[in-house]
C-alpha cells in the first residue's frame, strides 16, 4: 500500500494538474446538445477553451459569464442569468453545464440558489434546456474531481426516480475521464457484442471524435442524449469505471436503486478478465469470438513485451485513477514504479498504487525523483523534463498537444492493453536498442 | 483594492487618451475596454495580457499568485523564442488550496514561494502576479514584493493585472505600467551609444524578431532592449538610456512608450515588420529618430542602399508565388493586433481581402485598415463561429489567417487556414518573413489535399452514377 505524501513547497513549478472547472467542463462536452458555462472571470474559461482546443485539435463549445470588477464586488447573479438567457436564445443548447470557479467560490456565493431562482424566475424561456449545476473551485480538486462532480450533478439533475420497468439488456457505463473516445467505442462494441444496449454517459466519443457535420454546430453533437440520462434507472447494472466514478454511480443507485460495480482500471488481463466475466453474466451470454481472439492476441503480446518491461523504472505522474490504471499494468508486466506523482491526495486509489510512495506535487517533482528511471509516464508538459533528464517521455493523459491522435489511441480491454503494451516496448526500444548485432 | 483601481483608471485613461482619430475619449473608451458580455464571449483575462506581455523576458522567473486554474491551464502555451536563458519557460505559482485561502495564509506562503524559487532557481528577477481570488482576498502583492526585494536583495516586481479587472488588452498596458514603476530606469547602462533603441511590443514568436535583427546590425542600429521578445531583465532595466524607440503594431505597449517619451525623452513611432513596405518604413523612421538626437546623418544614406537592396532580393524571389496567389481571396481573423500590417502585406503579393476583423485594433489601425481597403463592409468587428463560418462561405474565401482559437471554424468548411498567431509555427517578419508567409499560404491553398476532403463519400456518389 502506497504511502501518501502532501506538498510541502510553497511555490508549485510546472503544475501537473489542470484545473476542476475544466474536469466538468470536459464531462459536459459527452453530453449531447450541451454547452458548458465556466461560472466566473472569462480567462479562467479562455484558458480552459485554449487547452481542451489544443488537446483534441477540435471546436470546443464553452462559455463564460465573464464576471468583471464589479460583478466580484456584488456577486454574480446577474451575470449568470444573462449567459444563461444569452446562451438559450441564441443556440438553444438541451443542457446547459455550469462550473463554478475560482473567484465565485471564494466569494461563497450560493450560486446553487441562483440557479433554482434563475430556474423559477425564467422557467418559460428555459422550456427545453435544462440547466445543471456544479460546484468545482480552482483552490480544490483536478480534473478528476471536476469531471466526477459533473457527472453526479447531470445524474441528481436528470435520472428519473420513479420506480419503473428494468430492461435485461440495458446498463449504465459511467466512465472516467481517463477513457479516450476510442476506449469508449471499444466498450460500446463490446457491450453490443454481448447482445447488451449500453447507456455510457458521459459519452465523448461521439462528440470529440473529430467527425465533420455538414453546418455549423454551437453545441456539442453527439454524446448521451438528455432522454437516455432520464430514463437510466431503466438499467439493470450500473459500471462504474475508476474510483472517481464511485460518486455518480452512488448517486444513481440512491436514486433510482440500480446497483453499481466499480473497477478501478480496465487496463491489464487480470482487470479485464473481470470485466468480461460480469458482462457475461449480466447478459447470460457466451463470450463472443472477436473477444476471445482478443485475449489471445493479448496474451500473445505480453509474451513478446515483457522482455523490454522487466525491471524497468518507470516515473509516473498522473491524476489518481490514471496513475493507478498505468501503474498497476506496468507491474503487473514486471516494471518497478519508482516514483509515482499525483495531483491531489484525497482519492481512494492513491493507497492501491503499487509504489512506497506517491508524492502529491507537480512535474518539478516527478524531475527529481525520475533521474535514474528509464521512462516517465505523463502528459505533453513532462515534455522539458523527460529531454533535461535525457529519458524517454510516454504520454498519457491530458493535455495532449504535441501528439495527433490521442484521442484514437486504445488504452483499455485486451486490445487496449495490448496497444499498451506494444507502445511502451516501442519506445523503450528505441532508446535502448536490445544486444546490438555482433560485428 | 483601492490602490488598484487608482492604477486601472490610470490604465483607462492611458487608453482613452490614445492619439488619432475623431471620436471624443469616451468613444474610445467603449472601444478598448468594451466589456464581455455573459454568454457570448471568450477573451482571455488582464492577467493572461499581464504575463503575455512579460513573460518573454527570458532569465526572469514569473510567479503566478492564484489557485491552479490560472496557470495550470495557461503554461507552456506561446512560441517566444529566447537566445539564452531558458527560465521564463518554467512555471511557478502558489497553487493556492482552500486551506491556503481560508486561513488567510495566502500572503506568507506567498513569501515563501519566492524565497524558494531564488533559492533554487537563481533568477535576474521575479515578477509576481497577481490574480482574480488573491485580489479579491486582498492580498497585497506590492507589500509582499518590497519586503522580499529587501530581504533578499532582488528585484522583486508585483503586476497587478487580476483577471477580473479586464481584457487582455488592459493586462498588456497594465504589464507596461508595472515595468514603468519598478523596473525601467532602475539600472545604468555600461555603455549607451547614439544608435541604441528600443522595440517595444516585439514577442519574437518563432524567433521572428531574428529575422529583422541582422537587418539592425548592418546598419550599426544596436536593440539595446527588444521588449518582451528574447529580452533580459537587464536590458529592460536600462532601457531608458536608448535615443529611440519603435512600438511594433500592437497596442500592447504604446502606453509604455509614450510615457518613457516623456520622462527619459525618447522619442518613438508605431511601425511594423510585417511586410515589405512596412518593413522598410520602419527602417527609415528608425534612422531617421537616431539621426534627429544626434547619431551620423550617414546612417540615413546607407539605410536607403540597404532598403533598395533588401528590396529588390526579395521582389524577385515572390514573384515565384504571384501567379499562384494573385487574386485568391484571404478572410482575416487576427483578434487585431496585426490586422492593419497583414491586410497590407497580402495586398502587396496581389491577394484580394474580403474580410478582416480589427476587433482588438486601436482606432489609428482601424482607420488605416479602412483607408486601405476602401469598402466599411470588409471590415468587422468580433463574430460568432456561426457567423464567421458562414462568412467564409458566403464570401468564397479560399483561405482563412486566424488564431488557433478559430482554425476549427476554417477547417470544418474544409477550407484552408494558416495560423497567424502566437502559436504559429513559422516567422513572418521582415523581408525573408514575407517571403514565408506567401509560401505557406502556397502551401495552404494548394494542398492536393482539399479537392480529396470535398469528394462526397462513395454512397452519395452512387446515387447520381
Ligand atoms: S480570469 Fe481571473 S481567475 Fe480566471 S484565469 Fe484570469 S486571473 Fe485567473
Amino acid at each position: 500500500m502506497a504511502r501518501v505524501v502532501s506538498q510541502t513547497k510553497s511555490a508549485a513549478v510546472n503544475p501537473l494538474k489542470s484545473s476542476q472547472p475544466l474536469g466538468a467542463a470536459f464531462a459536459f462536452l459527452g453530453v449531447d446538445g450541451a454547452i458548458p458555462l465556466l461560472h466566473g472571470s472569462q480567462g479562467c474559461t479562455s484558458f480552459a477553451l485554449a487547452l481542451l482546443v489544443r488537446h483534441f485539435n477540435e471546436a470546443i463549445p464553452l462559455q463564460t459569464t465573464a464576471m468583471n470588477e464589479a460583478a466580484i464586488i456584488v456577486g454574480g447573479a446577474d451575470r449568470l442569468e444573462e449567459a444563461i438567457l444569452s446562451l438559450k436564445a441564441r443556440t438553444r443548447p438541451r443542457l446547459i453545464g455550469i462550473c463554478t470557479t475560482a473567484s465565485v467560490e471564494a466569494r461563497d456565493e450560493d450560486v446553487a440558489g441562483d440557479v433554482e431562482n434563475i430556474k423559477r424566475k425564467r422557467a418559460i424561456e428555459l422550456v427545453g434546456t435544462e440547466v445543471v449545476l456544479a460546484n468545482t473551485p480552482d483552490f480544490d480538486g483536478a480534473i478528476e474531481e471536476g469531471w466526477s462532480k459533473a457527472v453526479t450533478a447531470v445524474i441528481e439533475a436528470l435520472a428519473r426516480p420513479d420506480k419503473q420497468y428494468r430492461n435485461p439488456r440495458k446498463i449504465a457505463i459511467l466512465p472516467g475521464w481517463n477513457l479516450t473516445v476510442a476506449d469508449i467505442e471499444h466498450l460500446r462494441e463490446t457491450a453490443v457484442s454481448f447482445g447488451l444496449d449500453p447507456v455510457i454517459l458521459p459519452d465523448v466519443s461521439g462528440a470529440l471524435d473529430g467527425s465533420i457535420p455538414e453546418d455549423w454546430m454551437p453545441t456539442t453533437y453527439g454524446g448521451t442524449k438528455l432522454e437516455e440520462i432520464r430514463d437510466l434507472g431503466a438499467t439493470m447494472q450500473c459500471i462504474a469505471i475508476g474510483e472517481h466514478m464511485r460518486r455518480p454511480a452512488e448517486a444513481l443507485q440512491r436514486l433510482t436503486g440500480v446497483p453499481y460495480v466499480l473497477f478501478r482500471s480496465l487496463t491489464g488481463l487480470e482487470n479485464v478478465d473481470r470485466f468480461i466475466r460480469l458482462l457475461a453474466a449480466v447478459s447470460c451470454k457466451q463470450t463472443p469470438l472477436n473477444v476471445r481472439r482478443n485475449r489471445m492476441q493479448l496474451q500473445d503480446a505480453m509474451l513478446d513485451g515483457h522482455f523490454h518491461m522487466a525491471g524497468k523504472k518507470i516515473a509516473i505522474a498522473s491524476e489518481p485513477d490514471q496513475l493507478f490504471q498505468f501503474s498497476d499494468f506496468f507491474t503487473a508486466m514486471g516494471a518497478e514504479i519508482a516514483a509515482a506523482v499525483t495531483t491531489t491526495g484525497t482519492s481512494k486509489a492513491l493507497e492501491m498504487v503499487p509504489a512506497k510512495t506517491v508524492k502529491v506535487g507537480d512535474l518539478s517533482d516527478l524531475e527529481s525523483l525520475a533521474a535514474t528511471a528509464d521512462l516517465i509516464v505523463t502528459h505533453s508538459h513532462g515534455r522539458e523534463a523527460a529531454r533535461r533528464l535525457g529519458v524517454p517521455l510516454m504520454r498519457v493523459g491530458f493535455p495532449m498537444f504535441d501528439r495527433f491522435g490521442s484521442q484514437h489511441k486504445l488504452t483499455i480491454l485486451y486490445r487496449g492493453t495490448r496497444d499498451v503494451i506494444f507502445d511502451f516496448a516501442n519506445i523503450i526500444q528505441a532508446n535502448h536498442p536490445p544486444n546490438p548485432w555482433p560485428t | 483594492m483601492s490602490s488598484l483601481n487608482a492604477k486601472n483608471k490610470d490604465a483607462f485613461h492611458e487608453l482613452a487618451s490614445e492619439k488619432s482619430g475623431s471620436k471624443g475619449p469616451k468613444a474610445r473608451l467603449r472601444n478598448c475596454a468594451r466589456p464581455m458580455a455573459p454568454g457570448t464571449a471568450v477573451g482571455g483575462c488582464a492577467f493572461d495580457g499581464a504575463k503575455v506581455a512579460l513573460q518573454p523576458i527570458t532569465d526572469v522567473a514569473h510567479l503566478i499568485h492564484a489557485p491552479l486554474a490560472c496557470e495550470g491551464n495557461s503554461w507552456d502555451n506561446r512560441g517566444a523564442a529566447s537566445s539564452g536563458p531558458t527560465l521564463w519557460r518554467t512555471s511557478f505559482t502558489t497553487d493556492l488550496t482552500e486551506i491556503d485561502i481560508v486561513m488567510g495564509h495566502s500572503e506568507r506562503k506567498l513569501f515563501k514561494a519566492i524565497r524558494e524559487i531564488k533559492d533554487g532557481y537563481a533568477p535576474a528577477a521575479i515578477f509576481v502576479y497577481s490574480t482574480c481570488v488573491t485580489a479579491m482576498i486582498g492580498d497585497d502583492i506590492d507589500v509582499v514584493c518590497k519586503r522580499a526585494t529587501d530581504e533578499f536583495a532582488l528585484p522583486v516586481v508585483p503586476v497587478n493585472a487580476p483577471g477580473f479587472v479586464g481584457s487582455k488588452n488592459l493586462g498588456n498596458k497594465l504589464a507596461g505600467e508595472a515595468l514603468l514603476k519598478h523596473v525601467i530606469g532602475t539600472v545604468e547602462p555600461d555603455e549607451p551609444g547614439l544608435c541604441d533603441i528600443n522595440i517595444l511590443g516585439e514577442f519574437n514568436l518563432s524567433g521572428e524578431f531574428w529575422q529583422v535583427k541582422p537587418l539592425l546590425d548592418k546598419l550599426g542600429v544596436r536593440v539595446r532592449a527588444c521588449i518582451p521578445g528574447d529580452a533580459r531583465y537587464l536590458q529592460v532595466a536600462s532601457a531608458h538610456r536608448s535615443r529611440a524607440a519603435m512600438t511594433v503594431c500592437s497596442t500592447a505597449f504604446v502606453a509604455l512608450a509614450r510615457k518613457m517619451q516623456e520622462r527619459w525623452d525618447i522619442p518613438f513611432f508605431e511601425g511594423s515588420f510585417y511586410g515589405i513596405s512596412g518593413t522598410s518604413e520602419a527602417l527609415r523612421r528608425i534612422a531617421d529618430l537616431l539621426v534627429k538626437k544626434g547619431a551620423d546623418p550617414s546612417l540615413l544614406h546607407r539605410t536607403e542602399i540597404l532598403v533598395a537592396e533588401e528590396e529588390e532580393k526579395v521582389w524577385k524571389r515572390l514573384e515565384a508565388y504571384r501567379p499562384r496567389l494573385e487574386g485568391k481571396r484571404v478572410l482575416l481573423n487576427t483578434g487585431g493586433v496585426k490586422s492593419w500590417s497583414v491586410v497590407h502585406a497580402l495586398m502587396e503579393i496581389g491577394m484580394e481581402i474580403v474580410g478582416t476583423s480589427v476587433k482588438k485594433s486601436t482606432l489609428e489601425d482601424r482607420e488605416r485598415v479602412k483607408q486601405t481597403l476602401k469598402e466599411e463592409n470588409l471590415v468587422f468587428e468580433s463574430m460568432s463561429p456561426r457567423e464567421l463560418f458562414s462568412l467564409l462561405l458566403e464570401r468564397k474565401a479560399d483561405i482563412m489567417l486566424s488564431g488557433g482559437r478559430t482554425q476549427y471554424i476554417a477547417l470544418k468548411a474544409k477550407l484552408p487556414w494558416l495560423d497567424i498567431n502566437q502559436e504559429r509555427h513559422h516567422a513572418y517578419a521582415g523581408y525573408e518573413g514575407m517571403v514565408q508567409l506567401a509560401r505557406q499560404i502556397d502551401l495552404a491553398i494548394h494542398n492536393p489535399m482539399w479537392p480529396q476532403v470535398r469528394e462526397p463519400a462513395p454512397w452519395e456518389q452512387a446515387l447520381v452514377v
